[in-house]
């Protein structure tokens, strides 16, 4: 720029068009990009939103419901017949059953020739499960090491078929032990395998199949109800804030109805009242009761920009309501759409989290993290913890990232508000 | 004031008619027939008519309405449809359960945040400052279920301090022994978002003029932070408790059933599992005035206090629970 206030005029006047000055989103990319925080948090927000694509289209985990281990198989690095425990793993205080076991694991998984191979395998994760379970605290009497001395004998003697005695006997045992009705043995044709890299749950499905299913269920309903809610919040807001008089006074009772009942409250009556389920019926619930907050942040923007002057001067070339409310008036209060619709993804994944939890979200035949939450509730007290610690987990990650991200960008988009927490 | 009062009070009617209005048009025209959901599978139509008739919905709409205002009027809802227990004496019981985990909760939470919040903002842009508000981010995102679970499973299953759920007929025993652990992981919850918000309370109030005055009068940090600060800080942030107390009834219903704590909540999630339009009808209208009065009883101009100027107009048009700390941020804006 320098060189060209040395031009002559005429030069200088042909610089100017390249000379553009950053736009507000141009010069909000570049503080988000500055902060490393906010890049970090959307490269995870983004990982997430692939996940769910991909999931969607059936490209990963789209045979999550496919019984591929034994029931509650244990995580690969905590398993008994496991490779070295991973470094970091989450390890339970007091576990005892890791060392355990002379015989290596894949000795049994690779000998298919074996013929109660199969049998083995389960008897081996239902002996975890067993160790896994909280009996008397304190006395631990290493129940594997008899199964094992058992199984080792079992193998040695000559394969029989099912009818072994020591075997059945284990196996009652074991099934009183646990207090818990086994399905007889499920004789799948396919091997089951004992451990799989994050355990399985009560069917024996990958855990982590299913998170990854849980995730697409949770972002979606997360992604598609901020999106309704921003839209009626905004339109309503727009409409309010722009006419003002008896339009503003008529949606702003609107406003004060919705937001005088408890949120929780209200979306636990509309689902009361819709009896159907699914996961467009919970979109809707939280779209049609979370619109309230984007409301009133956008009809005070419209409230203020209604009457500046280039709205006047859009005004005065014979725009209409609608081009002068949505073409013109809109991108210059879009930031504070984006930044609201932000808040809501996370509010509302946090919702169905809750919802579906309670059995008042997705149907029973979707996974999604709060249905896993429900049946991590009743799997935690026999010990099985990964289910629970994959759902909460993951979703504690995205929602911390997209908290970040989310606070990132409205720093990025009104500097001035930086260092001021929002809700 | 109690000019202001009134008005206010008077400006309450036309949405709480709306409150009723919306649960009406909710429950009486999009829920369905409720002599089906009632009579079961199994019914003749004659077993239907009856509970028509006895439940009023062969009348027309408009006489239904006036049904339920005279409900609404007269606390009367009738009895509930799947206990048959009178919805009133159902409100009655279940507030006390709730407000015996909810007080305590409330003065524990409010007292713990704030002094945390002064002592962050204290040592604001510190390392302390900044783990602290890490651990809020990262607390905030696990879900509430996750620590009810957790919590339970550890404290009381596996290590045996609380009992794993239940509740007496004796307060002292509720309060000790029951709402204990339940109190101790609402707190867990509800700390991490009021620190942050109370934090920025107190960070607008830090960098004002008075506290460098007191400051060169040569006031222990002590006094300046505990008397001065939190004096003017004190206003949002009482506004944001009373505003925030309708809430944390209903935010409360997860633990309430977790414990089996037979409070208001959980008699909400019963309500909507079976199905019961009375209880829950009851229950949305009542909990919304009691947020309508929670938020005028917020308004700074009820409680006599003078807000910084920018407030006063969202005062007036800002009832909603948890936002309260908006208008400070929305007059800079």
């Amino acid at each position: 720029m320098n060189d060209a206030t040395m031009k002559p005029p005429l030069a200088a006047r042909r610089e100017i068009p390249h000379v553009v000055s950053p736009g507000l989103w141009t010069l909000a990319w570049r503080r988000l990009v500055s902060d490393s925080v906010a890049m970090v948090s959307l490269a995870i927000v983004v990982a997430f939103v692939l996940l769910m694509a991909a999931s969607g289209l059936g490209v990963i985990a789209a045979d999550w419901a496919r019984e591929v281990g034994v029931n509650y198989a244990p995580p690969t690095f905590v398993g008994p017949d496991a490779a070295p425990a991973a470094p970091g793993a989450p390890g339970r205080a007091g576990e005892p059953a890791a060392p355990a076991g002379p015989t290596p694991g894949s000795a049994f998984d690779s000998t298919v020739v074996d013929p109660i191979g199969d049998v083995l395998a389960e008897l081996k994760a239902e002996a975890k499960g067993k160790a896994e379970a909280p009996p008397a605290p304190g006395g631990f009497v290493d129940p594997l090491a008899d199964v094992m001395k058992e199984i080792d004998a079992a193998k040695a003697a000559p394969p029989e078929g099912k009818s072994v005695d020591p075997l059945a006997d284990v196996m009652k045992d074991i099934e009183a032990g646990r207090g818990a009705k086994e399905p007889a043995a499920a004789p799948a044709a396919t091997e089951r395998r004992a451990t799989l890299p994050f355990g399985a749950d009560k069917w024996g499905r990958d855990v982590i199949a299913k998170t990854i299913k849980g995730s697409e269920t949770s972002i979606f309903v997360g992604l598609a109800a901020a999106l309704v809610a921003t839209f009626i919040g905004t339109v309503l807001g727009a409409v309010a804030g722009y006419y003002g008089r008896w339009v503003d006074d008529t949606l702003n009772w609107f406003y004060s109805i919705f937001s005088s009942i408890p949120y929780l409250l209200l979306i636990l009556a509309v689902a009361a009242v819709l009896q159907h389920k699914g996961t467009m019926t919970i979109v809707f619930i939280l779209g049609l009761t979370g619109w309230t907050g984007v409301f009133r942040l956008i009809r005070a923007e419209y409230l203020k920009h209604k009457g500046r002057e280039y709205v006047q001067a859009a005004d005065a070339i014979g725009a209409s309501n609608a081009r002068r409310m949505f073409r013109h008036i809109f991108p210059n209060v879009s930031h504070v759409v984006l930044v609201q619709m932000s808040i809501l993804v996370v509010a509302f994944i946090k919702s169905e989290v809750i919802l579906s939890y309670l059995g008042f979200g997705v149907p029973v035949d979707v996974v999604s993290w709060g249905s896993m939450l429900n049946e991590a509730q009743n799997e935690l007290l026999l010990g099985k913890w990964w289910q629970l610690a994959a759902a909460g987990g993951t979703m504690a990650v995205l929602v911390t990232a997209f908290s970040l991200f989310t606070d990132a960008l409205r720093d990025a988009l009104d500097p001035k508000l930086k260092g001021t927490t929002g809700q | 004031m109690w000019a202001y009062v009134i008005r206010r009070l008077w400006q309450m009617i036309p949405t709480i008619v709306g409150v009723v209005l919306l649960v009406f048009v909710l429950f009486n025209l999009f829920g369905g027939d409720p002599a089906y959901v009632l009579a079961g599978k199994i019914s003749n139509p004659e077993q239907i008519d009856n509970i028509r008739r006895q439940l009023g919905v062969d009348q027309p709409y408009y006489v239904q309405l006036g049904i339920f205002f005279k409900q609404i009027l007269t606390a009367d809802f009738g009895a509930s449809w799947s206990t048959n227990e009178p919805v009133s004496h159902i409100l009655a019981t279940r507030l006390g359960p709730s407000l015996t985990v909810l007080v305590p909760l409330l003065v524990l939470e409010t007292l713990i945040a704030i002094g945390l919040a002064l002592a962050v903002a204290y040592v604001r842009g510190s390392l302390t400052d900044r783990m602290v508000m890490i651990v809020c981010t990262v607390g905030l995102s696990v879900s509430i279920l996750v620590y009810i679970i957790v919590f339970q499973y550890v404290f009381a299953y596996q290590l045996g301090w609380f009992p794993v759920q239940g509740w007496g007929n004796d307060f002292r025993e509720n309060l000790v022994r029951y709402a204990s652990l339940p109190i101790l992981i609402l707190l867990v919850v509800s700390i991490a978002p009021n620190l942050r918000l109370y934090r920025t309370f107190v960070l607008d109030e830090i960098n004002q003029d008075y506290v460098r005055t007191a400051r060169a009068k040569g006031l222990s940090e002590n006094r300046i932070m505990w008397v001065h600060v939190l004096r003017n800080a004190s206003i949002p942030m009482i506004t944001h408790v009373m505003a925030a107390l309708p809430g944390l009834l209903i935010g409360a219903f997860l633990v309430e059933r977790f414990f089996s704590i037979p409070g208001i909540g959980r008699e909400v999630i019963l309500a909507v599992e079976r199905s019961d339009f009375p209880v829950i009808k009851a229950l949305t209208v009542y909990v919304a005035i009691a947020t309508m009065v929670a938020n005028l009883a917020a308004d700074p101009h009820v409680q006599g206090r003078r807000p910084a100027g920018a407030a006063q107009m969202s005062a007036l048009f800002d009832p909603h629970p948890g936002c309260a700390g908006r208008p400070q941020r929305g007059g800079r804006r």
